[in-house]
């Protein structure tokens, strides 16, 4: 006979899992039309790992959206193509806009995505959107609810935040407003990290150590693509990406982890936030993040 | 392995309590670099803690902020309340998941007024552990009488830790004090590292509020999470509203079948009869289901600017379910206002399947919203009398 050990024994990522299968279900049994936000990121991947798990064995009960800066990583693509073969993707084109005219041609176009994502929520009648914000990523962040209500705008206010007690989740809203909804609100990047490793999630390449030709911009290893940068002085470097964005503002950090495990150990180590180290728009202001959230950011 | 601890911390700010917050993530080393460059002297590190434009040019704190440290031991959820705006709403809400709260004391003042409030809504939301951080020792010549006579000082229905501390020196916040080797208990870390994580499940009632319902080739799973207890397969069951019996076809946890589940497991459970089930039932053991209501007494934390009253109609939230409601009766007086908290009765137009919250914090719990714009007007500790 098996023993029945560990009743009543839980590790942290269990119930961190635990937490984030009951804000899916919560959401799934509250509102007409979500959508979840995937940008082939470590945690839109670990969001739709868990939302699969939530629903288990059916079928994800609401399809997914990118917001496509058209400057994404092409190794980031093709993972995207290759996960969400059988799921729903709908892809928000930030070219598309530039092409028409709608959006200017500027080579950071992290900041031109609320836009696509703001129409991608209407036409759709999205009245939840399910984003992987965590709240260790940033101070805004650090006071966000995990069921924030956004006006007919898209916008964020902190001072109107609902208070957020137990886990009884608010969804109540009027028509034309929406609720964004963070399932991984108290997860840390360790976390996510060691959720991949005991779990065996595959992704992108990239975020693993690889050879790449970068240059220097503003203490950031930037890498060339479409976006531009063809004419710096380009360098070899065995790098790592912490986080995966538009290419024009993410920076690569030097690393030899080539696996979950090595990760862990280098961020167990490291001094330095995944946002401070690779995010060129986070480091304009000291609000950057706040204000991009106002105007109905991620 | 490594456990999950949830904590809130309380005080006012000239108690020390953000730099209290700044020690434990600085010398946890969960403060990155990036994070400490706006950081000059020990004193500021309560500047880890401000999200918000408004706060940083008000210098004020509003709004719960949520802070993530760990040790090789625990991970550790941290809600850092506000002392000063709002405090009740504030406090009330970062008390609500907390399995402990730090309650932070100037060892000049000792227990004050406000401390005692923050103690009563403290055990008024049942958090099980109280630390009393007697802090600035070093202001007192590290003088073990004036700790005890603050730490003897306070009243409290839970289990009440007083630690001599200074989180400007950091002593006994994460490493023992030198100067006060009279203190034989523990560091304020060594005890958010050992003390009883959350509740054990084993010896609580199963709860399960169906959350969704999961369906796949004709067969019907109830997708919820245990909020409490452990369930097993081949169990007799209640569903709630209703009072059907049946019994515990399969469990799933995320899943993988298993014959054994427990709080705070998410699930899905298959039952052999079928029944009409949906979002909002309450599944629980036959022979420990809770009785329904449709008048529901709760002692109630009013939230929000507008005032709640006696004759209003209003949306009640518990668990999964969500029904219409209007308040019956309210005392003292016929109105809360905001941070006022009262004894109120609510009379439902459904069944509602309740715990006393002394009994369940998350069966006993409702929220009370305004069905016209959808906000949060309270937060409801349920009695069953």
């Amino acid at each position: 006979m098996m023993p029945t050990l560990e009743i009543g024994a839980t590790t942290h990522l269990k119930v961190l899992e635990a937490e984030a299968a009951h804000i899916f279900r919560e959401t799934a049994g509250e509102f007409e039309r979500p959508v979840l936000l995937f940008s082939g990121g470590k945690d839109s991947i670990v969001m739709l790992h868990l939302a699969l798990k939530a629903f288990a064995p059916a079928p994800l009960p609401f399809p997914l959206l990118h917001v496509d800066t058209g400057h994404n990583f092409p190794e980031v693509i093709a993972f995207r193509d290759r996960v969400t073969s059988d799921l729903r993707l709908e892809v928000a084109s930030v070219q598309e806009y530039i092409d028409r005219g709608a959006l200017p041609d500027v080579p950071e176009r992290n900041g031109l995505q609320t836009t696509p994502l703001l129409d991608a929520i209407e036409s759709g009648s999205h009245d939840a959107v399910f984003g992987g914000g965590r709240r260790d990523e940033e101070k805004a962040r650090a006071k966000e609810r995990v069921f924030s209500l956004r006006d007919e705008f898209g916008a964020w206010d902190p001072r109107r935040q609902r208070p957020e007690l137990w886990n009884l989740y608010n969804g109540r809203h009027v028509p034309g407003e929406h609720v964004r909804v963070f399932p991984l609100s108290n997860w840390t990047e360790l976390d996510v990290w060691q959720y991949i490793a005991a779990e065996d999630i595959a992704l992108p390449p990239i975020y693993y150590a690889h050879e790449r030709d970068v240059f220097d911009r503003r203490g950031m290893w930037l890498c060339p693509g479409s976006w531009g940068g063809h004419s710096e002085p380009l360098q070899r470097k065995t790098v790592r990406y912490r986080t995966v964005g538009d290419m024009s503002c993410t920076g690569a950090v030097e690393s030899t982890a080539r696996t979950p495990l090595e990760v862990i150990e280098e961020i167990a180590a490291s001094r330095i936030t995944e946002r401070g180290a690779t995010r060129a728009d986070d480091r304009l202001a000291e609000a950057a993040m706040e204000d991009r959230k106002r105007e109905g950011y991620f | 392995m490594s456990t999950l601890l949830r904590l809130a911390t309380a005080g006012s700010v000239d108690d020390g309590k953000s730099t209290l917050v700044g020690r434990l993530l600085h010398d946890s080393k969960s403060v990155m670099s990036d994070q400490l460059s706006q950081i000059a002297s020990p004193s500021d590190l309560a500047l880890l803690t401000d999200g918000l434009r408004a706060e940083r040019e008000q210098g004020i704190t509003i709004d719960v902020a949520y802070r993530y440290f760990a040790t090789p031991r625990r991970r550790f959820i941290l809600a850092d309340t506000p002392g000063h705006v709002q405090y009740t709403r504030n406090m009330v809400t970062g008390a609500s998941t907390a399995s402990l709260v730090v309650l932070v004391v100037d060892a000049r003042n000792g227990v004050t007024e406000q401390t005692r409030r923050h103690a009563a809504v403290s055990g008024l939301l049942r958090v099980p552990h109280l630390v009393l951080a007697v802090n600035k020792m070093d202001l007192v010549d590290w003088s073990e009488e004036v700790f005890a006579a603050v730490a003897d000082s306070l009243d409290y229905p839970g289990e009440v830790t007083a630690i001599p501390i200074s989180a400007l020196t950091g002593d006994n916040v994460v490493s023992p004090s030198a100067h006060m080797d009279w203190h034989t208990g523990p560091t304020i870390m060594e005890f958010l590292e050992t003390v009883e994580a959350a509740e054990d499940p084993t010896g609580l009632p199963a709860r399960l509020p169906v959350q969704y319902v999961i369906k796949t080739r004709g067969r019907r799973a109830y997708a919820g999470q245990l909020t409490g207890g452990i369930l097993h397969v081949g169990e007799k069951v209640t569903v709630q509203p209703g009072g059907h019996t049946t019994t515990v076809a399969g469990i799933d946890v995320l899943g993988d079948p298993v014959t054994t589940a427990w709080a705070p497991q998410s699930i899905a459970v298959r039952l052999t009869d079928d029944l009409d089930v949906s979002r909002g039932c309450l599944i629980s053991p036959a022979a420990t289901a809770p009785a329904v209501t449709r008048d529901l007494h709760a002692t109630v934390c009013h939230l929000h600017e507008k005032d709640l009253r006696v004759g209003e109609k209003i949306l009640v939230k518990h668990t999964t379910r969500t029904v219409q409601a209007v308040v019956s009766s309210i005392e003292p007086g016929d109105s809360l206002g905001i941070n006022d908290i009262g004894d109120v009765v609510v009379r439902t137009a459904a069944d509602l399947a309740v715990d006393d919250y002394a009994d369940s914090r998350t069966t006993g719990a409702c929220l009370l919203i305004d069905p016209a714009d959808g906000a949060t007007r309270s937060a409801g500790m349920i009695s069953v009398t």
